[in-house]
């Protein structure tokens, strides 16, 4: 029985069981490149989507316990004028990553704290991302991505 | 070395590490050479390595492939700097092993030395080629034209284009080396930074990654691993598997035992019940990451005297002994290993992430029983890649299950607990250090005897090599680990101090027994090597009451490497440092490999005696790579490892019993977060005209050395054995553990 989910902004049904995880009925049902499979345990943090503005690991979540919430890819995350996203155009510009594995949980979990927090400190920002766990050692290029897409949010 | 150098002599060679070394090592940049750079000279067609199309577009073909470290960015500025074409008018084929120039593994730190010096004589002879065929069309001296931007402009104004010039047969010929690259002040790329060429895609969510592959009529495939290494599959029940929905096959041949279904959760489902069906049997030493030092020592060695001094020198006044030990440690990538077969007309293609498709490919046609020409690799990004992980397993994986369906592609994706479990690991190591000091405390003495097990297991053209061929009903041996021979070494890498001690005697004790899987881990064991060399130059300069950066240079005469000691600690702010209470402040040096770049790092450490937690204040971390191509990308590069490195150094450890590996997850095996990350300083020393020296592997080392100083500064008491857990440092603290070695 399709199952009807409300992802980047576009309600789709999708061939799927109740029990599926999300991860994997957005990697291959629906071809969303963003969300990473890393672990499949919720410690990794690569496979990081929003709901209702929440990040969640999308590796461990069944599609019912996701009725009527929006999800949010880093395939659909867009500026407020459909442009590329603040965040992403400070990524490319810190050059935030080596093999960007874990890029799309992070870039989601940094989406989510700015909304919630416009100005975050250093501290701030590694604490949010304190469950994105990134490999290449990346780290300090990252935050600071995340620090320069608040300035750019907010017109500094 | 002459120019026809065939790949298997590479291979022999130890990877080609002997000869990226001795031909480009040599070479000064802007000069022609008699001599091509090796992998040219193996690939001397110019097509093989550059097209360009009629719209006057490029394409780069490249043996290397893209590991996460911006290789193909840092080889197209190369290439368009030559050729005098912009960066976005290239495209990259990197690593298919049909229509790629075979450059041997992607390792080593040698994609600069090694592809960067190809390319850039390859791209300089195409530049004068197109030039030549502009001034025989323009009917002028090739002396008087101009190349901007991809355009052969006359001194009278006419223009023609390299769209124009490059058709029909001209770039199909041969190099030869007689074409010099352009001088450092004349590029406009090389020694720029500039942005990856891979990221964006990765940051918007397009496809970038193997995993993003999704091939019409995909399959998913998942493999029921053993318990424990060296367990038999004696039985297995596959019914139930088999009639679960969407399984469209359930393959067993030997103890291999695997599921093909036609969806990745169904595939996962059968899976986990073919694993409870499954019976093994089987017998693994009784060693465990606990009693491993001890087991190491008492197996049978391969010993070796890898380098012997004996210039004249004071006789020594004093004698100091100390052992440093390394757990096993895990590549950890944060996207498991995976790979897409399809058996297609009798050709096998298989897309992989592996470092070594050159080489995998004819270990895969092996365990396949088919021609070597049967089998195509193609390369895609995976996960970062830190050395020899699962991505040839995985991919020897796919290629067993896309036999049993012709026609359709299979991806099969190792889960998390497969990569912490069966991933080759990095060796744990002991090294025993022994210094004669003269009456000043300067070192006239030092004799270091190390014990590891093999750091490369890589496939190297061998079935036996694959996890999955050794599981077979007719398994494939795994054959003797090959030893990487002098100047780079493998367990020895880094084993022979920069320093100018008269008398050294350095032995190394290769065990090849091995209780767990290991193989090739960034850096080999120069992280161990450079943590205890490192560590015990401290020990000595604290005997001798000596500043330790001070001391380090009574010792060192390479101007390269004083200076990279001097500004790293200069720019730490050495000599002025303020002792905080609980903190300390350590430096640790190596040249990597001997021979590739020269890297300092110096830290500032705070110790709690609480709760026995370090936090790192500070890094500063100094890096002469030569030739700079990509000033960011190498900060990268040296940041990125200095982090990964205390990462090590600081938490991490693979447990294991009796064959079986207990850190199994990311919460079994922690590893470093972002609140953890310090504040790293990256000073880079420039030398444009110099030979590209390799840096991707250089920080590692250093990293460890400067933190286990740090911490020992801090605590006031040594710590010899890593990783450096707050329960070791509180124990060390507290003197309840006495420190190991005399004094």
């Amino acid at each position: 029985m399709p199952v009807s989910l409300d992802i980047d902004g576009e309600v789709v049904d999708v061939e799927a069981s109740q029990d599926d995880l999300l991860l994997w009925v957005l990697r291959n049902a629906l071809r969303k490149n963003g969300p990473k499979y890393g672990c499949g345990a919720a410690q990794c943090g690569a496979c990081t989507v929003l709901a209702n503005g929440i990040p969640i690991r999308s590796c461990v979540f069944p599609l019912s316990a996701l009725a009527d919430k929006k999800i949010e890819t880093l395939d659909g995350l867009r500026a407020p004028d459909g442009g590329v996203h603040a965040l992403q155009a400070a990524f490319i510009l810190e050059q935030a990553a080596q093999c960007g594995y874990c890029s799309a949980g992070v870039i989601m979990t940094a989406a989510a704290l700015l909304r919630a927090n416009p100005a975050p400190s250093d501290q701030r920002v590694r604490q949010a991302l304190d469950g994105n766990l990134c490999r290449c050692g990346s780290h300090n290029r990252v935050v600071r991505a995340v620090l320069r897409a608040a300035d750019m949010m907010a017109g500094r | 070395m002459s120019p026809m150098l065939s790949r298997r002599n590479l291979l022999q060679a130890g990877s080609g590490i002997v000869v990226g070394l001795s031909l480009s090592g040599g070479q000064v940049v802007g000069q022609t050479t008699d001599r091509l750079p090796a992998y040219l000279a193996n690939n001397p067609r110019l097509d093989a390595w550059l097209r360009i199309d009629a719209n006057g577009d490029a394409t780069l073909f490249t043996g290397k492939v893209e590991l996460g470290q911006g290789v193909l960015t840092a080889l197209v500025q190369i290439a368009a700097d030559e050729l005098d074409l912009p960066i976005e008018r290239f495209g990259v084929v990197s690593g298919d092993t049909r229509i790629s120039p075979d450059e041997g593994p992607t390792a080593g730190s040698l994609s600069m030395p090694e592809s960067g010096t190809a390319i850039q004589f390859a791209a300089a002879e195409v530049r004068h080629i197109l030039l030549d065929a502009a001034a025989r069309r323009l009917n002028v001296p090739m002396s008087v034209l101009r190349t901007t931007d991809g355009v052969v402009t006359s001194p009278d104004g006419r223009k023609i284009t390299y769209g124009d010039l490059a058709g029909g047969e001209v770039l199909r010929r041969e190099a030869t080396g007689r074409r010099a690259p352009k001088p450092a002040a004349s590029r406009r790329h090389v020694g720029h930074s500039v942005q990856r060429i891979d990221l964006p895609a990765k940051f918007q969510g397009e496809p970038a990654f193997l995993q993003d592959e999704r091939p019409e009529g995909l399959l998913h495939g998942r493999v029921v691993r053993p318990p424990f290494a060296g367990a038999r599959l004696v039985g297995v029940s596959d019914s139930q598997a088999a009639g679960m929905p969407g399984v469209v096959k359930v393959v067993r041949d030997g103890s291999f035992l695997a599921v093909i279904a036609s969806d990745e959760r169904q595939a996962m489902l059968a899976r986990d019940a073919l694993e409870r069906a499954a019976r093994w049997e089987g017998e693994a030493p009784e060693v465990s990451h606990e009693t491993i030092h001890e087991w190491l020592k008492s197996r049978p060695s391969d010993d070796s005297r890898i380098f012997s001094k004996t210039d004249p020198a004071p006789a020594a006044e004093r004698v100091h002994e100390a052992t440093y030990r390394r757990p096993f440690l895990m590549h950890g990538s944060i996207g498991p290993s995976a790979a897409i077969a399809l058996l297609d007309a009798g050709e096998y293609v298989i897309t992989t992430h592996s470092q070594t498709v050159f080489s995998t490919a004819p270990a895969i046609a092996q365990m396949l029983g088919v021609p070597v020409a049967s089998v195509r690799l193609r390369h895609a990004p995976g996960s970062g890649c830190y050395g020899h992980n699962g991505a040839d397993d995985v991919a020897a994986d796919a290629a067993l299950l896309a036999r049993s369906v012709p026609g359709r592609p299979v991806r099969v994706q190792w889960e998390r607990r497969d990569e912490h479990a069966w991933e080759p690991l990095g060796s744990a190591m002991q090294i025993e250090l022994r210094a004669g000091v003269d009456r000043n405390g300067d070192i006239v003495d030092w004799r270091c005897d190390l014990w590891s097990m093999p750091h490369s297991t890589r496939p190297g053209g061998e079935a036996g090599n694959l996890f999955a061929a050794q599981t077979l009903a007719q398994p494939f041996a795994a054959p003797p680990a090959r030893a990487i021979p002098a100047p780079s070494y493998g367990p020895d890498r880094n084993a022979i101090p920069a320093y100018d001690f008269s008398r050294q005697e350095i032995t190394t004790h290769l065990v090849r027994d091995t209780p767990v899987r290991v193989s090739a881990l960034r850096s080999l064991g120069a992280h161990a090597n450079v943590f205890a060399i490192e560590s015990f130059i401290d020990e000595l300069a604290l005997a001798a009451a000596a500043d330790p950066v001070a001391y380090r240079l009574r010792h060192l005469s390479d101007p390269r490497a004083i200076e990279t000691i001097r500004r790293t600690a200069q720019s730490f702010g050495w000599d002025g440092f303020v002792r905080a209470p609980g903190r300390g402040r350590g430096i640790g040096f190596a040249r990597y490999k001997n021979l590739a770049a020269y890297c300092a790092v110096c830290m500032e450490a705070e110790f709690s005696a609480d709760s026995g937690v370090v936090t790192i204040v500070r890094a500063t971390v100094g890096v002469d790579a030569g030739a700079v191509v990509n000033p960011d990308g190498l900060r990268n590069q040296i940041e990125g490892g200095l982090l990964q490195s205390i990462s090590w150094t600081l938490k991490e450890e693979v447990r294991f019993a009796s064959g079986r590996v207990l850190s199994d997850s990311w919460a079994a095996y922690p590893i470093l977060k972002f609140s953890e990350a310090p504040p790293v300083d990256v000073v880079v020393i420039d030398h444009p005209d110099a030979p590209f020296l390799g840096a991707g592997e250089a920080s590692q080392g250093p990293a460890a050395a400067a933190l286990g100083n740090a911490v020992s500064d801090a605590l006031g008491v040594r710590v010899r054995s890593l990783p450096l857990t707050p329960d070791r440092l509180r124990a060390a603290a507290s003197g309840a553990i006495a420190p190991r070695g005399k004094h």
